[in-house]
């Protein structure tokens, strides 16, 4: 447990440069800079890491990187996604409270390997703390040249900024992150060009969430090997998961890939008094929900969560007792993403509203049964329909909760009241 | 107007950017500026904020409508900003959405008569671990109950006195 990320965690002010240096930060970047590794060989150890991309997609980070077209004249740019926003994920924040040189130093390692010579980190607008903290890091690594024009007297110059949202879930998409970065509405763009060919200000860039980068100097300082059998097969290394919902000791924890959800469950304290568990949302609102069968025989990787019908998304554990009236949850769950559609296309802008707005009937007892179908149909006519995932994510939950808590619903229409409230 | 002393924190910001992109910058400075007119933005002072970027006015007024951190009416002194999402929602966020509906005699949305406070029901704001959760101005509570909410409220209001 806490082996990458939350390595310094119980450290004194573990944020601060004293700290991670004492315990071997920056020794890689300062390995990087003196040309002990190459980019390639850099590349090839985050391959042998089985690194994947922690904002929820999953993507291998070593074989993005390798994307970049590194030996082309120009600027190009490293991006970190700090827009943590998914109902359920809160793990980022405490990368940048708490280890913030990591998110530092695995961005201009990136920097490096990508040939790009400035980097920009997208932290979202609500999250001050983590901006304070993250800019005071930037300033120790400044004033300790670690960053900067010639660093350490060496040819490599790594430049690195903060960008601060301003309330917009959507822009956690990284063609919307590079267009707010470039000061315009959050509105995705439509793929190709990707961009690693045609990124912010037209530039070849990279996105990384702030986990992965943050987990890269670990990984090269004690070898991709190591870190990959930390893990399981195809889910290399471990993870920050965020338990929250309904347990005792709601909190972030770096476990293993692997890690046995009933073990999970423990560590967050189980279940409350007198409760039992009833659904859990594995990897963040957009994934599907889980009965509490799936979720208990599930381990916390990749291969498992989808074979027992989710995705592991981010590692936003949500986990919901038998008081959760599913009807509520994810009519919840709805609203957010109709308020959060940025309206550019329109089976996401129109269906999350419908979405929306079917659910709230049936909540307020005004439901018909043909509603069910509604639902169904409306979620299936977004699916796939879109330029980015949000309208998928917005669908998935819809689908997955009437799959697994039809009864339920059906129950709420027949009876204008919700099933668990009535036998409480 | 935008005062002298905010155009040196949005020059701050657009040094951040390559020469040419200054208007990278526009979303800091709505901010700025909003924040010294009573944490409220309009059409005048967007117009600004864009002809200071050298941006379109039409392109400022995109952003300022498009993210949730822009206020175009004036709002209280204190907004408290209070998640309803799934893990806070769970942890009874309900609850004390009602709560500070009665203890301060406003629904959501709106201002207390002194000015002071406001509630807004917002979505995840990624403290989930921290359920139920709220944030004033730059700070998040987390784990709240109503009596901490109590306690926040007071002292808020003993501030503005």
């Amino acid at each position: 447990m806490n082996e990458v990320c939350f390595k310094n965690l119980n450290e004194k002010e573990p944020w601060s440069l004293a700290t991670y240096e004492a315990n071997g930060g920056y020794s890689v970047w300062k390995r990087v800079i003196k040309g002990e590794f190459t980019p390639e060989e850099i590349i090839d150890e985050l391959k042998v890491s089985g690194l994947r991309g922690r904002g929820g997609a999953g993507f291998p980070t070593g074989l993005k990187w390798s994307f970049m077209p590194r030996n082309d004249d120009g600027q190009k740019y490293v991006v970190c996604n700090s827009d943590e926003g998914e109902p359920g994920t809160c793990k980022d924040r405490d990368i940048l409270r708490f280890n913030p040189h990591s998110v530092i130093e695995g961005m201009a390692i990136g920097g490096y390997v990508m040939n790009a010579s400035v980097g920009y980190n997208y932290i979202r607008g609500e999250f001050m703390e983590p901006f304070y903290r993250f800019e005071n890091a930037l300033k120790e690594a400044y004033k300790a040249g670690l960053l900067g024009e010639n660093i350490l007297d060496s040819a490599v110059s790594f430049d690195l900024h903060t960008h601060l949202g301003a309330g917009a879930y959507i822009c956690g998409e990284e063609t919307a992150l590079i267009e707010s970065i470039e000061g315009k509405k959050g509105q995705p763009r439509f793929k190709p060009p990707f961009p690693a060919n045609v990124g912010l200000f037209g530039k070849p860039t990279t996105v990384n969430n702030t986990e992965s980068f943050a987990s890269v100097p670990e990984i090269l300082s004690k070898g991709g090997k190591w870190f990959a059998d930390l893990g399981v097969e195809n889910s290399g290394g471990c993870k920050l998961f965020s338990v929250s919902g309904h347990v005792n000791n709601p909190s972030n924890f770096e476990v293993p890939m692997g890690t046995p959800f009933k073990d999970l469950l423990k560590m967050a304290g189980g279940i409350r008094k007198g409760k039992k568990l009833k659904a859990v949302i594995p990897g963040g609102s957009s994934t599907p929900v889980l009965t509490a069968e799936e979720a208990m025989s599930m381990n916390m990787d990749y291969d498992s969560i989808e074979k027992a019908g989710s995705m592991l998304g981010a590692g936003s554990v949500i986990i919901m007792d038998d008081s959760t009236c599913m009807v509520e949850a994810l009519t919840r769950l709805a609203h957010f993403y109709y308020d959060e559609s940025c309206g550019q296309c329109t089976p996401c802008r129109e269906g999350t509203g419908w979405l929306y707005r079917v659910l709230k009937r049936i909540l307020d007892g005004n439901g018909k049964i043909d509603d069910l179908d509604l639902l169904q149909q409306v979620g299936s006519n977004i699916m796939n329909n879109t330029i980015c995932a949000l309208g998928d994510a917005a669908a998935m939950p819809v689908e997955s909760f009437l799959r697994n808590f039809y009864s339920e619903f059906e129950y709420y229409i027949k009876n204008g009241k919700s099933m668990v409230k009535d036998n409480v | 107007m935008i005062s002298k002393k905010a155009k040196k924190q949005i020059d701050s910001w657009t040094e951040k950017y390559p020469a040419n992109q200054q208007s990278s910058a526009v979303m800091e400075a709505l901010k700025i500026v909003q924040l010294e007119n009573g944490n409220c933005l309009n059409p005048e002072l967007i117009q600004e904020v864009a002809d200071y970027l050298d941006m379109p006015g039409i392109a400022a007024q995109e952003v300022a409508t498009f993210y949730e951190n822009y206020n175009h009416k004036p709002m209280a002194k204190n907004i408290i900003r209070i998640c309803h999402n799934i893990s806070c929602m769970l942890n009874g966020s309900d609850n004390l959405v009602s709560h500070l509906e009665s203890c301060l005699g406003v629904k959501t949305g709106q201002v207390t008569p002194d000015g002071l406070i406001c509630v807004k029901k917002v979505e995840c704001l990624g403290a989930c671990v921290g359920a139920p959760m709220m944030q004033i101005d730059d700070q998040y509570y987390e784990n709240l109950t109503a009596k901490k909410v109590d306690e926040i409220v007071k002292s808020l209001r003993k501030e503005g006195k």
